[in-house]
């Protein structure tokens, strides 16, 4: 049945009034706001805003970390038929003001002094920004701009107001209509300005219901929101399906606190990306090593067992006796007190997406017996497209299409999806609408990919970056270089790749070695170094690069469409690859079309056949001031396999 | 910007101190009014911390008084100092490395502590209620430090510039009226300053607390203090708010070198 944000809130308080919303560490106690509470608090603070003067289709800025407030304050802009958008807080002030001009916004919440001093700072570039709303009252004694109010400040209007007409906000709620726009997200463009991507009620709640239903979610959850509500996967996860399900939202009490929120709250569905994963797992490793020789070795005895025989236990198959008691064994000495630690004691699923996830990565984490899943989605499809089912994670797969979804490969590869929860439109942008929503109904996610033999959805590549090989052994072969990137990158030794091989014969990779890694194995074996440009000389270096680059290629042989994107020739490059420089991106992603013009001597020895190429690169330092580094890099060749063809 | 600046709360008259033949300081006068920032500054070996320490009590000048809140006393006594109302952090910290970052904090309550050691040590009846409420002024610090995710960590764990926020914090909960800093950014980098700096105006602000500060960095002083004092070979060589500290000709020459 359709419904909307705020008839989801009326009907948890009238059904299960003192059973706690959300929590809030506060004084070093953890403080749970009831429905009940939470209700009243929307009430008040939604005839507060009308009293100011917000009304039906009018959007209201929200900027600050997650805190109950901020999520009462949007939901008492949606109880008005008023569309939220939260921006992420981190963002610089004037990031913020496009957003603002661009859906003509005049109410903003802010969390705090920080956020407030953003919008302050902003305020002549948007003159119509009217109503600023500020949660922590700390540092702003002494403020004295108009129309900076405190939200007790508003809710205790707002409390005047719902005293003196009783029905107000009852019947306010009952006019917001499912199809009505609930919510506003910026996407962060890479090129041009940022696009809102516009949803209804119904697309965001018919999607949480689906990833709901799907990992049957039910009241009892516990989730600790610690990621930007800006992001609609935080939106959707702690919000929407917050409202959907009913269960307990817990916000820490500061960004650094976390990891020791996580322990205490002890959630029970979890979202993080793959670096947060990757940090707790090095963190662990590192104590790990610090630990005394017993503990070491039934770590690493009982490590070898889980991976062994965890994946199989994850995924429900039998597994033999020995390896039974064993685990048994692990999961009371190791594995257990390691979930523990970790704070997902309790996780009965969780979740991990954004970029892709190292295989190795990934089985740690369901081997000690973590429900880590994947899933596949984006904000213009309010997340839930893809998600693995329990007993069929796998780390190169996104999962099958949930209820409601329908996909479908394009002729270019490119992945269709038609969804109940897809974006409404871009705001005010019908150009960009049609580019991806075309009037058929299907929604152009712009990633290459396919359904594999078991439905699951495999994500190679974003189609404008996938090519073919030209001449030689593969002509017309498919060629993914993010896909053969981000397998070489999943070893730890390796850093950064720049793969090449559009449009060319073969495959030629430039990798940067992680110079932490690689260096602490240089150590460990005796082998000396002066510095970032000899170590990843070293011909010991190049023989620990190849055997991975092979290791790779062994893998993309069995894969029917990417044998052909084998590894030729690889180099290691002299200097890391800087976003000072030019060469990554802000969110450190390669740039390759600039990384090839700038070691064009480079790319054209790899394609040449030289065995090795001197190079010189100005450098950039942090200070601003430029030096140059040079090297004579050696090329080496990489074995490759014969595609071998799926026996079906 | 404004806050309400008062009358004279703390007045130092004529202070002289030696240790033996060593002048450190030499006649010293000035005041402090209530709520504002105060800053001594001198370069090394001026005097400064000894003027503290007089102020403190520590030190017994040989010479003038101190008055605080219209009491004259020719010399203070350190333990009458804090019971009036006067709190301090150290140059070189004095946190106690191994307990945690409350139980350090909470030993600034001790003043406040009223129920005897033997109710505190069987914790039972009104001593446990006390001690509530004594942690619960004591997290009120941490949230306004931001220190929350150190509140169980060894003190000698953390980092210098930690260290000395809970060192503030242990002042500040004895809930000070004048608040004594004892060079509060030294060894900071840049942006452990600026935290800082926050916080001495969120403490003057917030709290209403008046705050005198020693300070090397000339930047953070002349952004953050109301007046000015600057000493020199335990002289007072100048008294002034920032501008006109700034444009003084014996302390441009003697602590901000002199353009020749």
């Amino acid at each position: 049945m359709q419904t909307t944000f705020p008839r989801l809130l009326l009907n948890h308080a009238a059904q299960r009034p003192l059973e706690p919303a959300m929590r809030e560490k506060e004084y070093g106690i953890w403080q749970a706001l009831s429905w009940a509470d939470l209700a009243a608090l929307v009430e008040r603070l939604s005839c507060g805003l009308h009293q100011a003067g917000l009304r039906r289709g009018e959007h209201m800025v929200v900027l600050g970390a997650n805190r109950p407030r901020l999520y009462a304050t949007m939901l008492a802009a949606q109880s008005l038929g008023a569309v939220p958008i939260p921006l992420y807080q981190d963002a610089a002030a004037q990031e913020c003001v496009f957003p603002i001009n661009d859906a003509e916004v005049c109410f903003a919440f802010a969390e705090d002094q920080e956020q407030v001093d953003k919008l302050l700072e902003i305020r002549a570039q948007c003159p119509q920004l009217s109503n600023i709303y500020f949660d922590d009252p700390r540092g702003l004694r002494n403020y004295d701009e108009p129309g900076l109010v405190a939200v007790d400040a508003l809710e205790a209007s707002g409390k005047m107001f719902a005293a003196a007409h009783v029905n107000f906000y009852k019947t306010e709620v009952s006019q917001v209509k499912p199809d009505d726009v609930g919510a506003m997200f910026f996407t962060s463009g890479t090129t041009g300005n940022p696009k809102g991507v516009v949803h209804t009620h119904n697309s965001l709640l018919n999607r949480a219901r689906a990833g709901a239903d799907f990992d049957k979610l039910t009241h009892t959850e516990e989730v600790l929101a610690y990621l930007p509500p800006a992001w609609i996967g935080q939106n959707i996860f702690s919000y929407a399906q917050w409202l959907a399900c009913g269960y307990v939202v817990n916000c820490p009490e500061s960004a650094a606190t976390v990891t020791i929120d996580l322990k205490e709250v002890g959630p029970t569905y979890y979202f993080a990306p793959p670096r947060v994963f990757e940090g707790l797992l090095t963190s662990v490793m590192i104590r790990m090593e610090d630990a005394g020789a017993i503990k070491r070795g039934m770590f690493h005895y009982f490590m070898r067992v889980a991976q062994r025989v965890g994946p199989a236990k994850m995924d429900g198959k039998p597994v033999s006796f020995t390896d039974g008691v064993l685990y048994a064994l692990g999961n009371v000495l190791v594995y257990g007190p390691l979930r523990n630690n970790l704070g997902m004691s309790r996780v009965r699923v969780a979740y991990t997406a954004g970029e892709a996830i190292g295989p190795d990565l990934f089985s740690f984490y369901r081997s000690i017996g973590i429900n880590l899943k994947q899933l596949y989605g984006s904000t213009e499809t309010a997340v839930f497209v893809c998600l693995q089912p329990d007993n069929e994670a796998r780390a190169d797969t996104v999962g099958v299409p949930i209820a409601g979804v329908e996909i479908k490969v394009a002729d270019n590869g490119e992945i269709l999806v038609k969804s109940p929860g897809l974006l409404k439109e871009y705001y005010k942008n019908p150009t960009a609408t049609a580019e991806v929503l075309t009037a058929d109904g299907w929604y152009h996610t712009s990633d290459a990919g396919f359904l594999d033999a078991h439905g699951h959805l495999k994500i190679i590549d974003r189609v404008k970056d996938v090519g073919r090989i030209k001449g030689g052994a593969n002509d017309g072969a498919m060629f993914a270089p993010k896909y053969v990137e981000n397998k070489l990158k999943f070893f730890p030794h390796i850093k950064e790749v720049v793969a090449y091989g559009d449009g060319r014969e073969k495959v030629c990779v430039m990798i940067n070695i992680d110079f932490d890694a690689v260096g602490n194995w240089a150590e460990r074996r005796n082998l000396p170094y002066a510095g970032y440009t000899d170590l990843a000389q070293k011909p010991e270096v190049y023989q620990l690069i190849k055997e991975c680059v092979e290791k790779v290629n062994a893998d993309l042989s069995v894969d029917t469409l990417l044998a052909g994107s084998q590894v030729s020739r690889f180099l290691v490059l002299h200097k890391e690859l800087d976003a000072d420089d030019g060469e990554l991106t802000r969110t450190n992603k390669v740039r390759r079309g600039f990384i090839a013009e700038k070691y064009k001597a480079l790319v054209d020895a790899l394609y040449e056949g030289r065995t090795s190429q001197f190079i010189e690169t100005t450098v950039k330092f942090e200070d601003g001031r430029t030096g140059s580094v040079s090297a004579t890099l050696k090329i080496d060749d990489a074995k490759t396999f014969a595609p071998v063809k799926a026996a079906a | 910007m404004s806050k309400k600046i008062g009358d004279v709360i703390l007045d130092v008259k004529n202070i002289s101190l030696s240790f033996g033949g060593v002048k450190a300081l030499t006649d010293i006068s000035f005041n402090v009014r209530e709520h504002e920032v105060r800053a001594i500054i001198g370069p090394n070996g001026a005097g400064k911390s000894s003027m503290l320490n007089c102020i403190n009590g520590v030190y017994t000048p040989q010479q003038g008084s101190i008055t605080f809140r219209g009491k004259t006393f020719s010399h203070m006594d350190s333990h009458q100092v804090a019971v009036m109302g006067i709190g301090r952090t150290f140059q070189n910290l004095a946190l106690f490395k191994g307990m945690s970052v409350i139980d350090n904090i909470m030993t600034g309550r001790n003043l406040k502590i009223k129920s005897n050691l033997l109710w505190q040590a069987l914790r039972i009846g009104p001593a446990q209620r006390e001690e509530e409420m004594h942690r619960e002024a004591v997290e009120h610090i941490i949230d306004f430090l931001e220190i929350q995710a150190y509140r169980k960590t060894p003190v000698g764990q953390l980092p210098y510039g930690l260290q000395k926020r809970v060192d503030l914090g242990r002042a500040l909960a004895m809930e000070p009226q004048v608040l004594l800093l004892d060079e509060p950014m030294a060894g900071m980098n840049v942006e452990e300053k600026q935290d800082m700096c926050r916080f001495v105006l969120d403490v003057n602000q917030e709290f209403g607390t008046t705050v005198v500060l020693i300070e090397h960095d000339m930047g953070v002083v002349m952004d953050i203090s109301d007046r000015v004092v600057v000493l020199d070979y335990g002289k007072k060589i100048g008294d002034g708010t920032p501008d006109e500290v700034r444009n003084n000709e014996d302390v441009i020459s003697a602590y901000l070198g002199t353009s020749h």
